[in-house]
């Protein structure tokens, strides 16, 4: 397994997540890990309390949490959302525009290529919950 | 036509960088043919039978002569001085070193073109109709809505990684030259009881192994929605589309399993909220791109007259040369099937002389159809007779347009490694078979597609005749079917019966075709002989 790679200021979250099940459970947990079939959604009501949600990439062709990580921050989820498996360096770009911004990743990512993937694109075509102003947005400015 | 900008430049070029990357780790050994094989796949880069096929996006069909004199260019330095014209609106190569791919790509961002998301499971290069900005039929151009969706999809980062490969087309007319139910998404512009112009939305549609006509899920959507109306079309699919099984992964198996119904109610949901987004670019960012495919300048008072004392030209003038929405002027087709020959094949030299012709004669503007040929679409009918002696010469005047000898076929075993059977050997001996220009036209309206399998690259569910390569017992075997339509009677071609060796296949059809001509009726076409008599007598004749 990779080492941590955060975008993020604050403290690690060092309490283990729990499935989303035994959240929604019991629970007075603050860090949830989210497979590809659960909905987000159900998170909604108790996001101010989470410090951390892990979402699941079993395999990298799953897009699945593309949209989950969209959904928490478009919710307004502002506590860290690490994308957990198999995460290739390539993919990590994408994924910060989706809202990622922690990536645990079964393999060693590199640094100077994760570093330069991420300065490559300058501009984006579309809105997403990462904030930046879309070319769109650049035009009309 | 649309031009780009700096900032569309700089995002083509931000990819050819990130791809000349990603093949520095593959060739070094970083990254494994499995990991590479996605991000490959998502610019255009297929592994086939015997080489790297890279595909080049043609957005929306349209092109300007720079653009087709690098395709000619790409070609002749790069590949076997030829290029295949694709059912995609897109131009393939078959012979590519990987080495060389970024360079290419570098050349092809200097004529502002790309192979960005040409293949993948991802938002395809979208397509739209031929005759866009030029047709007589046409409610509104759809070509500005073409382009708005392709930037808002380009490495749009929540769908990258979709189920399955999506496909949109866009159509501003009722005439559906762009097959538009038997896409993953099809959006026809048209014009509500208010008079406002909007959008049908069809989602669901498709051919491969499980061929579906696309259902309308959305009667009409305001403009000002588009984009995030689109989002939840694209997030509901992300979200639930099928991942268990890659055969029942399009967006076509959701509508079908949930039901257009459900499908319909959860897009509905999730657009309330998206809607909320600010998704949706600004009006001013419509109009500057509309303000791209604004009519050429097109002159007034132009005659409408044509010498037609060169019966050759007459009889090309007759079958490839549409109406114009402007007095004076006219759409030409070139035919990419001279009979006998590879359908959407074309030379470099070719390629060169179409481009030349675009730009003489038609706004520098050419397009690309499904049915793998080029249109120029702004010709004046003063102009057509020079038009034609210089196709004619360069072996591009056959005239065959929507004829038998059109034939759509995939590149089949010949080139692709999922293919159970060639296409394009079939495709030339019924072209040859037919080949009497004369017989073609009595036939009429006949539209021939073969797919080399069951993945239906070569629409063979909307031939009026199509054709399925399949494997038998480590034969080849074809099987027939009748009954198809990808325009706006869409309807799926229904297997006739057992299948035929590569030459009885052709003999089938030409049984077929003669059942046609003895039970038709004035001004019947194939189809609709066939959908009126049923299949009955045509098996008959086939297998009795």
């Amino acid at each position: 397994m990779g080492d941590l790679i955060r975008f993020r200021d604050d403290e690690t979250h060092e309490e283990p997540a729990v499935t989303l099940d035994a959240f929604l459970g019991q629970s007075n947990a603050t860090a949830v890990r989210l497979e590809p079939t659960d909905d987000p959604r159900a998170l909604i009501p108790h996001l101010s309390r989470l410090s951390l949600i892990e979402v699941s990439f079993p395999k990298f062709r799953d897009g699945r949490g593309y949209s989950i990580g969209s959904i928490l921050r478009e919710a307004g989820y502002a506590g860290e959302l690490r994308a957990a498996g198999d995460v290739l360096v390539d993919q990590i770009g994408p994924m910060r525009r989706c809202g990622f911004d922690a990536f645990l990743s079964d393999a060693e990512i590199d640094r100077d290529v994760l570093d330069k993937l991420l300065s490559l694109h300058a501009h984006v075509y579309q809105k997403t919950v990462d904030g930046r102003a879309p070319v769109w947005a650049r035009r009309h400015g | 036509m649309y031009q780009y900008d700096e900032y569309d430049q700089a995002i083509v070029d931000a990819r050819v960088e990130e791809f000349r990357d990603q093949v520095r780790r593959r060739l070094s050994g970083e990254m494994t043919e499995d990991q590479f094989k996605p991000l490959r796949l998502m610019n255009g880069l297929y592994l086939q039978l015997h080489a790297y096929m890279l595909r080049v996006a043609i957005p929306y069909g349209t092109l300007s002569g720079k653009q087709m004199h690098m395709l000619a260019h790409i070609a002749r330095k790069y590949d076997k001085d030829y290029g295949h014209f694709t059912t995609r609106q897109n131009l393939q190569y078959n012979w590519i070193k990987l080495a060389d791919a970024p360079d290419i790509l570098a050349e092809l961002a200097t004529v502002e073109m790309h192979a960005i998301q040409t293949s993948g499971n991802c938002i395809r290069n979208i397509s739209s109709d031929q005759y866009a900005g030029a047709a007589a039929d046409e409610i509104e151009d759809p070509r500005p809505w073409a382009e708005l969706l392709r930037q808002w999809s380009t490495f749009h980062p929540e769908f990258s990684y979709l189920p399955r490969k999506f496909k949109i087309a866009v159509i501003g007319s009722e005439e559906d030259r762009a097959a538009v139910r038997l896409h993953d998404i099809g959006l026809q512009i048209h014009r509500n009881d208010a008079g406002e112009t909007g959008f049908r939305v069809f989602v669901g549609g498709g051919m491969g192994r499980t061929p579906m006509i696309a259902p309308v899920i959305r009667d009409f959507l305001p403009k000002a929605d588009f984009l995030s109306y689109m989002e939840a079309c694209l997030r509901v699919y992300n979200r639930y589309g099928r991942r268990d099984n890659l055969y029942k992964a399009r967006i076509k198996i959701l509508v079908h399993e949930i039901g257009a119904d459900e499908y319909r109610r959860q897009v509905e949901e999730e657009f309330l909220h998206t809607r909320t987004l600010g998704l949706d670019a600004p009006q001013a960012e419509f109009d500057r791109i509309a303000a791209h495919f604004a009519p050429p300048a097109f002159e007034s008072g132009l005659s409408d007259e044509i010498d037609r004392s060169d019966p050759d030209f007459a009889l090309w003038l007759d079958q490839q040369v549409v109406a114009h929405k402007v007095p004076g002027y006219a759409i030409v087709n070139i035919s990419l099937k001279p009979t006998g020959g590879i359908p959407g094949d074309a030379s470099s030299a070719q390629i060169d002389l179409m481009a030349d012709l675009g730009e003489t004669y038609s706004f520098d503007e050419l397009r690309v159809t499904h049915a793998q040929n080029i249109v120029l679409p702004h010709v004046r009918k003063s102009d057509l007779y020079a038009i034609w002696q210089k196709l004619d010469a360069a072996g591009l005047a056959t005239p065959n347009l929507d004829l038998v000898g059109d034939i759509i076929a995939c590149p089949g075993l010949d080139y692709c490694s999922l293919a159970n059977a060639r296409s394009i050997p079939l495709a030339q001996k019924i072209s040859e078979r037919f080949g009497e220009i004369g017989r073609q036209r009595d036939l009429g309206e006949l539209k021939l597609k073969i797919s080399g399998c069951i993945n239906a690259c070569g629409h063979h569910h909307a031939g009026h005749i199509g054709i399925l390569g399949v494997d038998r017992k480590g034969e080849e075997n074809y099987q027939l079917s009748f009954g198809g339509s990808g325009a706006e009677d869409a309807s799926l071609a229904k297997i006739i019966g057992p299948g035929f060796s590569e030459d009885g296949v052709v003999d089938a059809i030409e049984k077929a075709v003669n059942v046609y001509t003895a039970l038709r009726t004035d001004g019947e076409r194939f189809i609709d002989t066939y959908r009126r008599v049923g299949e009955a007598p045509f098996k008959e004749a086939i297998y009795g």
